[in-house]
């Protein structure tokens, strides 16, 4: 066996002299220090920004492969190539160069089906990414800032997915551009202008392609790299969160250290979603432009949508009635664009981006929060997030009404009024559901506590009752159950205080006092300390009592029955994290 | 008995008579199930004799007449068909569309119902009420003849609208259809550009010359096979593209996450 420490190998010493050198110029030792011993903590859910993050490293890459054979002008030329459907048809510089780079450039077509995918891939997992974020309230102080980053990075991702499906020139693209013209012209009173500005004069111009062409691989992937810098570094300054269990709290962080655990795996994730993406690109034909033909104003072809995330908008256009358009003096108020294209977005996003602040104002809360919620613990919440992905779910079905009606045969007319009612109905609904399950979820809990796990095990005794074993939660699960706080309506000052003098800022409290109350009037308080002494001392016989506990309106009070339990012997030894004080 | 009677109460009783009931039930249907006729339309346009014509007329009559009227002029639930052409005849009864099996917002294409003989009897005594479109040639449908970049151009303008860019169908108003051109024959296809059936547009040889119509038929000629790019994900454009992106790709990653984070817990 040779020895190790003494005689360094060749390589060894290199690697170490080339560290050194670095060090000492640049004082990289102190970077590589702090984050080889950060500590993040594990859970599947954390990385789906990850997989944001890899599928845009994988955008950059075959973009710039793209870049290198795409021709962004409106200049006119003729095709001439291996595509016989488009022999000698006129048509601009950029559709012409995207059949060549289709048809003719050796992996050409994969690397532009690879970057389709990843646009698609990019902005579904940054959804996916918000729903965990939002779901878990990874967004509460300090994280607010962080959370408008991220939005800041969907709307980004919005308009780099928007920009790059216009490059090609293609039909289906250019019917998106005639939408987005009408719904710019449809802004009062600056509309027509703006419209103008954008393309260069009258739709569609000369100038768009080569417009898009500097949005699209310039200014906003550059802002998007920038605020993934940002959104980063954030991440690491604030530390990263943890879900609920044992030994967390919000002054640790329990997890491995990024080296060697994280870099390895951040390394290996990048090839699996690269994989997963190339993999895609290489069985599954996306966006065939070679059928659509080249944009010219007039053809509009049936199933003509925009890519997924911009679907919504398209399904709120086909939802609106077209009557609602008037005209004052010589001026058309086109509501029946302006409302679909413009409210509706507005209202969905401005609830996204402000939800942590009107959260925050409605809870009183001014405490940093680094353990996340289990999303039944916050019935708000959770019922509000799904109500705001069920009316976006909808207005992504209305996008796809003609395809509904030809594959389930039926009528589109019905299937647009269906959805015009189901718009306003749904939300509500999958609220009022959400926040019963997660409500019920919460009375689960509180019983399991209490009483532990049923065992099927049934004794009868001496004087003929019988009565079923039940086993208690060991200190871990227990631990998550009764580890969250119960957040209560906010309680205001009276409006004038002693002397009978009016308080300033009484009605904003009053305003703040109700949306507290629309939040956190329905609830489940976790099982107290003394309840659950109450629940041990005589697990038999009176537990009525002790489950009406906290003062909640109407909701703890369903007790299971009012049978006895017995009670099995239990280790209470093991480490219990509890640093509960009430 | 006994042992034959728990035999029968075994677990896996129902599994394996359900299995036997669908094996029975798939069998006899191949035996009954009418054999889908061949249509070769290019007998169809074979010249007519009276013969036919007499032949045709007892089958109208017998087919055809409780909507259409026994003299074919037409009642209050069926246009009258004098004037339609051999073409129109053609098109509808060897796509199936005809007889119409129930009413509904739109006849759609259903197994053929008569043999090219009796088609092409169908359609000569139809012919013989009143002129009207006739079958066309072999040549002129025939795909290899036609020009598919100038049909593209064609089809863009006067039918994608409806039929989707490649012909893949597309929904019309009321449960109505464009359907999926791909598997219509290339007789089909003229027959229909030239009578317009149910809700299509008639396109004369004054709006689509017949060499613009072959045109048109061989670019969807084209379509409908292998896609360049892989898998085709039914030519439906963006919404599907978007769903499998969701399926297929994030649940994929969504698993592999999961995975990841299940190995090193």
């Amino acid at each position: 066996m040779t020895t190790t420490t003494s005689t360094p190998t060749g390589a060894a010493r290199a690697a170490s002299a080339t560290a050194d050198y670095l060090d000492q110029r640049t004082g990289i030792g102190h970077a590589v220090k702090y984050f080889a011993r950060k500590v993040f903590p594990d859970h599947w859910s954390f990385m789906l920004g990850e997989i944001a993050l890899y599928s845009f490293v994988t955008l950059l890459i075959s973009g710039v492969f793209l870049t290198m054979f795409f021709v962004p002008s409106m200049g006119e030329t003729h095709y001439d190539g291996p595509w016989p459907s488009l022999n000698g048809v006129e048509m601009s510089e950029a559709f012409s160069s995207t059949l060549r780079l289709s048809f003719e450039v050796r992996g050409g077509l994969l690397m532009r089906q690879i970057h389709h995918w990843a646009a698609l891939i990019f902005m579904a997992s940054i959804v996916v990414h918000m729903m965990r974020v939002f779901f878990t309230g990874a967004f509460r102080k300090p994280r607010e800032i962080n959370w408008v980053v991220g939005f800041v990075l969907l709307i980004l991702g919005l308009a780099a997915g928007f920009s790059g499906y216009s490059l090609p020139d293609d039909v289906l693209s250019g019917n998106g551009l005639r939408i987005t013209d009408g719904v710019v012209r449809a802004i009062p009173i600056i509309g027509s202008y703006t419209s103008y500005f954008i393309f260069g004069g009258e739709f569609p111009g000369h100038d768009l392609i080569p417009r898009l062409f500097t949005v699209h691989i310039l200014l906003v992937p550059g802002l998007i790299l920038a605020l993934i810098g940002l959104h980063l570094v954030l991440m690491v300054m604030h530390k990263h969160t943890q879900y609920p269990g044992s030994g967390r709290s919000d002054k640790n962080v329990v997890g491995y250290p990024a080296l060697p655990v994280y870099v390895a795996r951040l390394g290996g994730n990048f090839f699996l979603v690269f994989g997963v993406i190339a993999l895609m690109a290489g069985t599954m034909s996306i966006n065939p432009v070679w059928n659509y033909g080249p944009y010219d104003p007039s053809p509009v072809s049936a199933g003509a949508q925009p890519d997924w995330y911009m679907l919504f908008l398209e399904g709120a256009l086909r939802l609106m009635p077209g009557g609602a358009e008037f005209v004052i003096g010589q001026y058309t108020v086109p509501l029946n664009v302006i409302i679909p294209a413009m409210v509706v977005p507005g209202i969905l996003f401005t609830l996204l981006a402000l939800y942590p602040f009107i959260e925050a104002f409605a809870t009183g809360d001014d405490r940093e929060h680094h353990v996340l919620d289990r999303p039944r613990n916050r019935p708000f919440r959770t019922a509000f997030g799904v109500s705001l992905l069920m009316a976006f779910f909808i207005l992504v079905l209305a996008g796809s009404n003609d395809l509904i009606a030809t594959h389930f045969h039926m009528s589109i007319n019905d299937i647009t009024w269906a959805f015009r009612v189901l718009l306003f109905v749904a939300p509500w609904l999958a609220f009022v559901i959400t926040k019963r399950i997660c409500l019920g979820l919460q009375r689960k809990d509180r019983e399991l506590v209490l009483h532990g796990h049923e065992t099927g095990r049934i004794v009868r005794f001496a004087s003929g009752e019988y009565i079923e074993v039940h086993k208690p939660l060991d200190a871990h699960e227990r631990w998550l159950r009764v580890q969250h706080e119960a957040i209560r309506p906010l309680e205001i000052e009276p409006a004038e205080d002693s002397r009978g003098v009016r308080r300033k800022g009484y009605r904003r409290d009053t305003m703040r006092r109700r949306l507290s109350e629309l939040f956190y009037e329905d609830r489940v308080e976790p099982v107290t300390p003394s309840e659950l002494a109450a629940a041990q001392a005589h697990g038999h016989g009176s537990h009525d009592a002790v489950e009406a506990g906290p003062a909640t309106r109407e909701l703890a009070s369903s007790a299971p029955g009012g049978g006895q339990h017995l009670v099995d012997p239990h280790d209470e030894t093991a480490a219990d994290g509890r640093n509960h004080t009430v | 008995m006994k042992a034959l009677a728990a035999r029968r109460h075994d677990r896996r009783a129902p599994v394996v008579l359900l299995l036997l009931a669908l094996l029975l039930t798939g069998g006899l249907y191949a035996v009954f199930a009418p054999a889908p006729a061949g249509a070769t339309p290019e007998q169809a346009a074979a010249t007519a004799t009276t013969d036919d014509i007499a032949a045709g007329k007892a089958l109208f009559q017998a087919n055809c007449a409780t909507c259409h009227g026994p003299t074919a002029s037409g009642t209050d639930v069926a246009p009258s068909l004098i004037g339609v052409g051999a073409a129109a005849v053609d098109f509808q009864v060897g796509t199936g569309r005809m007889p119409m099996q129930a009413n509904g917002p739109q006849a759609p294409a259903k197994p053929v119902q008569f043999n090219d003989e009796q088609i092409a009897q169908l359609a000569a005594y139809v012919a013989s009420l009143g002129t009207g479109p006739a079958i066309p040639s072999a040549e002129q449908v025939d795909p290899a003849l036609g020009d598919p970049a100038n049909g593209m151009a064609l089809f863009r303008t006067n039918c994608a609208m409806c039929h989707n860019a490649v012909g893949a169908g597309g929904a019309l108003s009321g449960g109505k259809f464009a359907p999926n051109l791909w598997e219509t024959t290339p007789t089909h296809l003229y027959e229909a550009m030239l009578t317009g059936p149910q809700s299509m547009p008639v396109f004369n040889d004054a709006i689509i010359t017949p060499d613009e119509k072959r045109d048109i038929i061989a670019f969807i000629d084209q379509q409908g096979g292998a896609a360049p790019g892989g898998l085709d994900l039914g030519s439906l454009g963006p919404v599907s593209e978007g769903l499998w992106a969701w399926v297929v790709g994030i649940g994929l990653l969504i698993a592999l996450a999961v995975w990841g984070g299940a190995k090193s817990s």
